[in-house]
């Protein structure tokens, strides 16, 4: 590579860093469809084809219906099936919340996810600027993982926000989860919480890390994070999209333009 | 394949029935298959089925002839006891006789490392004893099993002279989920969304060696539209992997321009497969008898505009990588497996291909969309860490050529349904199907046995990276342990895959 070929290519290329959140956010894919929406009123009688259907029993009766965004593996199977369209995609990227409860989607009023708030003002002081993360895949299937690698690559650039993966626990403002956390995982994923400096976070990433995902329910996980660790940001997805991911984080730290935030 | 050896001779994506499968004492299988692996087959699958009612098992086995184009199949009559090993004149069964060991306690007497493959308990994989080598100047390094980046769990263990790795032991289970466990009694609805998770990262190619065992269980074959769409994507996800994979070999070698547009460019490449189902990863393209979604002639010139500038950056990065002197020279003469060692372990896909080994499912055993339309194998001689680069850029370039070719001429909807998707009929009961597919990272491997019931009886799987972990113990060996990193890239294998 010579020197001035490096030149001209850096050149041509210019800056490929989105303009997000400034400027407007990379689109869903278009069969991706974003965020779900349930609207109990239009269920109809009797009818639980959409709770056959889920593969990971995210959707439940009690007695109405209501589904649990945190299993949702998003294959939109109840979408597609569900013939008065009780159940329907939102289009919308933003669906981390701070509490597991606020992924449960149904009751009037709750019809979609309730978005995550920001931290408060004393821990946004201390990781608002800089944040850096521990990455632990207990049984992630590698593709939450691939998906948060990208935010690293230069056309998200995660760097410009503060916010750095590290090797260390030791270093490390918090642990961001992926996978179900398997039985075997669950000793190193204790012991690298306990090296990490409190006050720290633990982030839950992708349906298994959040409930065991595909795997929910089988012998050797744990249903996710929250079954030994206090979680304190759930982005769900089956893996998250990057700008799903994206936006969690900078929801979390308060680092959304007001216009961007939902 | 010796037309007399007790297999019956077979080939990809097909069903038999369970007793057509020739049965033979234990002992006599494993005399049968050392033989047909010292002709030149290679050993596929290994694997226990448990006799219902009963604390016997019978061991399945199927060995590869890639020239013949053929797969033979045979099992042992119920056994309650231990066998001759294979491993002592077969290295590449190593792991399967551990695994065999480990899941129904059939002995492999005499196999020089018998330690469990996955073992579940309080104490994790690291806490089992390791081969040692003995010295006064010689060291252990013990590394993992949580590793410093966005990786996924395992633990090396080196035993060092000074900077030199003498041995290289990787002991691995921290992912296990337990998935072959969950498949008894299927397919159960959660089934299909496992299969695309046993490595996240080959949903495509593990999605459809399970679709195509199961619609050979079924005796359906899915729309050619939707074989010519699962050809597609298995092609999409080679080349956002590879191109990922040179990135991330560039990055260890701290050459930053090929590792920032490779990491830019493989993001392009999911992209791209997004289009054709709304996922990354491609979750939920395939479906059983067929595909979910179809590429209409708007969607194809989407994909086609997408992928010529994704190819053209690719190369363009790619050829920075091969003419810096300074990454030549890290990448060649490191971590080489010669091809005599790559035979020996029965490596496969880019790391054998990397080896001299001509040796690639879709040329070899075609099935699906492949019988119509192929690809050349990229194969290249050293072994280092050069020649696994060097592989996987061949392949990103035939990949790139076949898709345009391809997506300039796709095949018509069915006549008459216009559906990507074939009904899918009841499987048929006690019956044994194998299918295979050349994945990204090399051959990947599901067996299904049905029970009188149809639903599933035992459901073996093998992802490339059984095959290729001990490959890459290999290749450190007298390497000077700071290069493990790159040695490591240069395999990329899956732990979740190994680790089901």
């Amino acid at each position: 590579m010579f020197a001035l070929d490096a030149i001209m290519q850096r050149l041509r290329q210019g800056c490929q860093t989105m303009a997000y959140p400034d400027g407007s956010p990379p689109p869903l894919p278009d069969r991706h469809g974003g965020s779900l929406r349930v609207d109990r009123s239009k269920c109809e009688p009797g009818c639980d084809a959409c709770i056959r259907i889920c593969p990971t029993a995210a959707i439940t009766r009690t007695p109405d219906i209501s589904l649990d965004l945190g299993r949702c593996i998003f294959c939109s199977d109840c979408v597609k099936t569900c013939p008065p369209g009780a159940i329907t995609h939102t289009g919308k990227h933003s669906m981390s919340t701070r509490n597991r409860g606020d992924l449960l989607l149904g009751p009037s009023g709750q019809e979609e996810v309730r978005l995550a708030k920001a931290l408060d003002d004393s821990l946004r002081r201390l990781f608002g600027r800089s944040l850096r993360l521990r990455q632990v895949s207990a049984g992630g299937c590698n593709a939450c993982e691939a998906d948060t690698n990208v935010l690293g690559t230069i056309g998200w650039d995660l760097g410009r926000f503060g916010i750095q993966f590290v090797a260390s626990p030791r270093h490390a403002d918090g642990l961001f989860i992926t996978g179900p956390v398997t039985k075997n995982m669950q000793l190193a994923l204790r012991k690298t919480y306990d090296a990490v400096p409190a006050p720290k976070l633990v982030i839950a990433t992708g349906a298994c890390a959040i409930a065991g995902g595909p795997f929910v329910d089988l012998p050797e996980v744990l249903n996710g994070a929250t079954s030994i660790l206090p979680v304190d940001l759930y982005i769900p997805g089956c893996p998250p999209h990057p700008i799903t991911i994206l936006d969690g984080l900078l929801t979390l730290l308060g680092r959304l333009p007001p216009d961007r935030i939902p | 394949m010796n037309p007399d050896a007790p297999f019956l001779l077979t080939g990809n994506a097909t069903a038999t029935p369970w007793s057509e499968v020739p049965e033979l004492p234990l002992q006599q299988l494993a005399d049968a298959t050392s033989e047909a692996l010292a002709e030149g087959t290679r050993l596929c699958a290994w694997f226990g089925v448990a006799e219902p009612g009963e604390s016997a098992t019978r061991v399945v086995c199927i060995v590869a002839d890639d020239f013949g184009n053929t797969l033979g199949i045979a099992r042992s009559l119920p056994a309650r006891t231990g066998y001759p090993s294979l491993t002592l004149r077969h290295p590449q069964a190593h792991l399967f006789e551990r695994e065999l060991f480990e899941q129904h306690g059939l002995r492999p007497e005499g196999h020089p490392w018998l330690k469990p493959v996955r073992r579940t308990g309080p104490a994790g994989p690291e806490m089992l004893p390791f081969f040692q080598v003995e010295g006064g100047e010689v060291h252990e390094v013990a590394v993992g099993p949580v590793h410093a980046g966005i990786i996924e769990p395992g633990h090396f263990r080196f035993q060092c002279a000074g900077e030199e790795v003498l041995h290289l032991e990787i002991a691995l289970g921290y992912q296990h989920r337990g998935i072959e466990a969950a498949t008894p009694g299927g397919p159960h609805p959660a089934t299909l969304c496992q299969m695309e998770t046993i490595a996240g990262d080959s949903t495509i190619a593990h999605g459809t060696a399970y679709l195509m065992a199961l619609e050979s269980l079924a005796g359906i074959e899915p729309p050619l539209r939707a074989q010519w769409l699962r050809a597609i994507a298995l092609e999409l996800e080679r080349l956002a992997n590879h191109t990922g994979d040179l990135g991330a070999l560039a990055n260890d070698v701290a050459f930053l321009p090929t590792s920032s547009a490779c990491g830019k460019l493989r993001g392009d490449f999911l992209n791209l497969t997004a289009l054709l189902c709304g996922n990354r990863f491609g979750r939920r393209l395939l479906t059983p008898g067929g595909c979910a979604y179809d590429l209409d002639d708007a969607r194809v010139a989407r994909l086609v505009a997408g992928l010529r500038p994704a190819l053209a950056g690719v190369e363009t990065a790619a050829n920075w990588l091969w003419e810096a002197s300074s990454v030549r020279s890290r990448f060649e003469g490191t971590g080489t497996v010669s091809r005599q060692q790559a035979l020996e372990m029965g490596l496969v896909g880019p790391a054998a291909r990397a080896s001299g080994l001509v040796r690639d499912v879709r040329f070899d055993h075609p099935a699906g969309w492949h019988r119509f339309a192929q690809l050349p194998v990229a194969v290249w001689p050293e072994g280092d860490v050069f020649a696994r680069a060097r592989v996987r850029w061949l392949e990103i370039q035939r990949s790139g050529a076949f898709l345009l070719e391809q997506l300039a001429a796709p095949p018509p909807l069915e006549p008459g349904t216009g559906s990507i998707k074939a009904p899918m009929p009841d499987l048929q009961p006690d019956c044994l199907a194998v299918s295979l597919v050349e994945g990204w990272r090399g051959e990947t491997c599901h067996v299904i046995l049905t029970d009188d019931q149809a639903r599933f009886r035992r459901h073996k799987i093998i992802d490339p990276s059984f095959h290729n972990w001990s490959g890459l113990a290999l290749a450190l060996r007298g390497q000077a342990i700071s290069d493990f990193p790159v040695c490591n890239k240069s395999f990329n294998l899956s732990y979740c895959g190994f680790d089901l």
